[in-house]
């Protein structure tokens, strides 16, 4: 038998091969491509201006400032949590560590619903601290506050989830190599920890602020939807569509759309660049 | 050669050092004395606390009891970064993202007080990769490095902080076998040339009679023997450590009057009382004997080592037993040859 037909034992035959390839690539075509080129098709039906007209509405321009806002809080605060939390969970030993791990998942196990409705019994009107902070003027529900707590609540696990595992099979020897040569812990940290997680942390803060930017259920019980003062991105696409304006509702989503392509541009050019300087990593 | 310690060698001593993880008790009292400038191999099977004892000398670990001191400063609790220990661990833990140079500079630059100026930082960082014999190589990146060197770089940093004692954690354990060899001889080198007290550990026996001044032997949290590697060998004084450093043939027999049977197999055992024994006989102490002494075998194979050779034989009773003889005394000796061998000399141990 000739080299050339000699198959590598863990390699299918070619049919099977194909048949995979193409019910994958026809799965992508249909739930992911298609919607996403709907999305830009029903955002420029009525040509590029009535699109841009409707972006620069003035409720769609407050619309993204309170996005980018809420990802801008949101984001750098699970970082700091999901790297003490993995540090804590990777690097020390304590009693009811798996129950912590399980804790960091909830957020991914609970409906947004529910976990905006939480924000709404504790911090509502007629909620546990509700007289308290009436008395004291602070108003966190169906207000900006209350949108940053739910979107946080809903995102703290993406950087937590993200950077344990990593933190878990590097162990502790490179730390404690540093410690012994008189480093302190804040050094050791910089030095030392912080550019072998730089990567996972990357990737689980850019996974963190695409779903901060596109979270609907949490942020709609707690925000109220005033327009203009209250509405994220994904609530006013909604807005928009239920009073037909799909020409306004398709271009605030597209808008919302390049947000996230951005993004992920973004994550594949950090990628090219790692796997470039892979061998120093 | 450079002198990387400038602090003058430091002894430690190990006072009825005690430590639990968990239930598991990893060290049962343990008190072990170094002097300064001594090379000791803590040696022992896996689980025996070896490496948990330099972890606690390291600062890494603290003790439930005890004391470690330095000289004469009880440093039992004291933080790892305060010891000026050089520790270098079994799986190099080199700093991934750094160059070599950079690796070997770290305890330098992380230093606040008395931080040496850049160029002298560089200079060391030079006579330490040239002491470990990487000269050239500091501007590399550890994953560029083959295991040896890898292995080299994490000696150089950890010999960089001037360390009044040198701690490695089964240094050669990852590496291959010449690797392991030339590394040995390296290490001992250069223990020679700085005299900085250095303790490693190993459960590699040849390893630690090779390389160390004094060889202390764990077994199950205690040390059974501290002692040359002359005397572990050659006077060892439990069943452990006989069966543990260097090689054997252990038979379990009784005691009578001065003399252990096991079988055909007899052995002189003076002063060992009357009761079920364990005996172990070196290869080189087994003599081909005359046909009124010592007992049948009949040879398996014969292996030629260098000067010696090892034949494999078995009793007529079926114990399969290995001696080393002269190469010129295993003339005609083969496969199915029947030989009389005797016991020149054995360990005997009280069966516990």
């Amino acid at each position: 038998m000739s080299l050339t037909h000699a198959r590598h034992p863990t390699e299918d035959p070619p049919w099977a091969r194909w048949t995979i390839l193409a019910l994958v690539l026809g799965f992508l075509a249909l739930m992911l491509i298609l919607p996403l080129a709907a999305v830009f098709a029903g955002a420029l039906r009525k040509g590029l201006e009535a699109s841009l007209a409707a972006i620069s509405d003035p409720d769609a321009i407050s619309a993204v400032k309170l996005t980018l806002l809420v990802a801008v809080i949101a984001v750098p605060f699970n970082a700091a949590f999901g790297i003490c939390a993995a540090w804590a969970i990777a690097k020390h030993y304590f009693p009811g560590k798996s129950f912590l791990i399980t804790l960091i998942d909830i957020p991914f196990s609970v409906s947004p619903v529910v976990s905006g409705l939480i924000y709404v019994l504790v911090f509502g009107a007629q909620g546990w601290f509700g007289d308290w902070l009436i008395d004291h003027n602070i108003t966190i529900i169906f207000a900006v506050p209350g949108i940053v707590l739910a979107t946080i609540f809903v995102t703290f696990p993406f950087i937590a989830r993200e950077l344990i595992p990593l933190m878990q099979e590097q162990g502790v020897a490179e730390e404690e190599a540093a410690v012994s040569m008189g480093a302190s812990g804040l050094v050791t940290f910089f030095l030392v920890t912080a550019p072998n997680i730089r990567w996972g942390l990357f990737y689980g803060v850019l996974l963190c602020n695409a779903r901060a930017m596109g979270e609907f259920g949490a942020v709609s019980v707690v925000s109220g939807h005033i327009r203009g003062l209250t509405n994220t991105m994904p609530l006013h696409i909604e807005l928009l569509y239920n009073e037909y304006d799909f020409v306004g509702a398709f271009s605030v989503a597209a808008l919302l759309c390049l947000l996230a392509l951005v993004t992920l541009a973004l994550k594949t050019g950090l990628e090219l660049t790692q796997s470039v300087r892979g061998r120093h990593v | 050669m450079s002198e990387p310690s400038d602090a003058p060698p430091m002894t430690i001593s190990i006072e009825g050092v005690e430590k639990r993880f968990g239930r598991y008790p990893a060290l049962n009292g343990v008190s072990l004395e170094i002097g300064h400038g001594e090379l000791l191999a803590l040696l022992g099977p896996s689980g025996s606390g070896k490496t948990t004892l330099l972890r606690l000398i390291a600062g890494l670990e603290f003790p439930d009891r005890g004391r470690v001191l330095f000289d004469r400063d009880d440093v039992t609790y004291l933080h790892a970064a305060a010891r000026q220990v050089g520790f270098v661990f079994q799986q190099y833990a080199l700093f991934k993202h750094m160059t070599v140079a950079k690796n070997v500079a770290f305890g330098l630059d992380v230093r606040r007080k008395n931080k040496p100026p850049r160029a002298e930082i560089t200079r060391r960082v030079d006579d330490l990769l040239k002491l470990v014999e990487l000269d050239g190589m500091g501007p590399r990146y550890p994953s560029q490095l083959s295991g040896g060197q890898r292995q080299r770089v994490a000696l150089a940093r950890a010999l960089a902080v001037s360390p009044r004692v040198l701690l490695l954690d089964e240094p050669f354990g990852a590496l291959d076998a010449t690797v392991r060899k030339s590394l040995r001889r390296e290490l001992r080198h250069i223990h020679d040339a700085t005299g900085v007290t250095t303790i490693f550990v190993t459960h590699d026996q040849e390893e630690a009679l090779e390389l160390a001044d004094r060889v202390a032997i764990l077994n199950h949290g205690r040390i059974e023997q501290i002692g040359t590697p002359a005397e572990v060998h050659d006077h060892p004084v439990s069943a452990f450590v006989c069966g543990f450093v260097g090689e054997a043939n252990r038979f379990e027999g009784v005691v009578e009057r001065g003399l252990f049977t096991a079988g055909p197999v007899m052995a002189p055992a003076p002063n060992v009382a009357d009761g079920p024994a364990v005996a172990f006989v070196r290869p080189h102490d087994l003599s081909i004997a005359g046909p009124a002494d010592g007992f049948e075998t009949h040879v398996g194979r014969v292996v030629p080592q260098g000067a010696t050779g090892r034949v494999e034989a078995q009793t007529l009773d079926g114990r399969w037993i290995e001696a080393d003889f002269a190469r010129d005394q295993l003339v005609g000796l083969e496969h199915g040859t029947a030989l009389r061998l005797a016991v020149k000399q054995a360990h005997v141990f009280p069966a516990s």
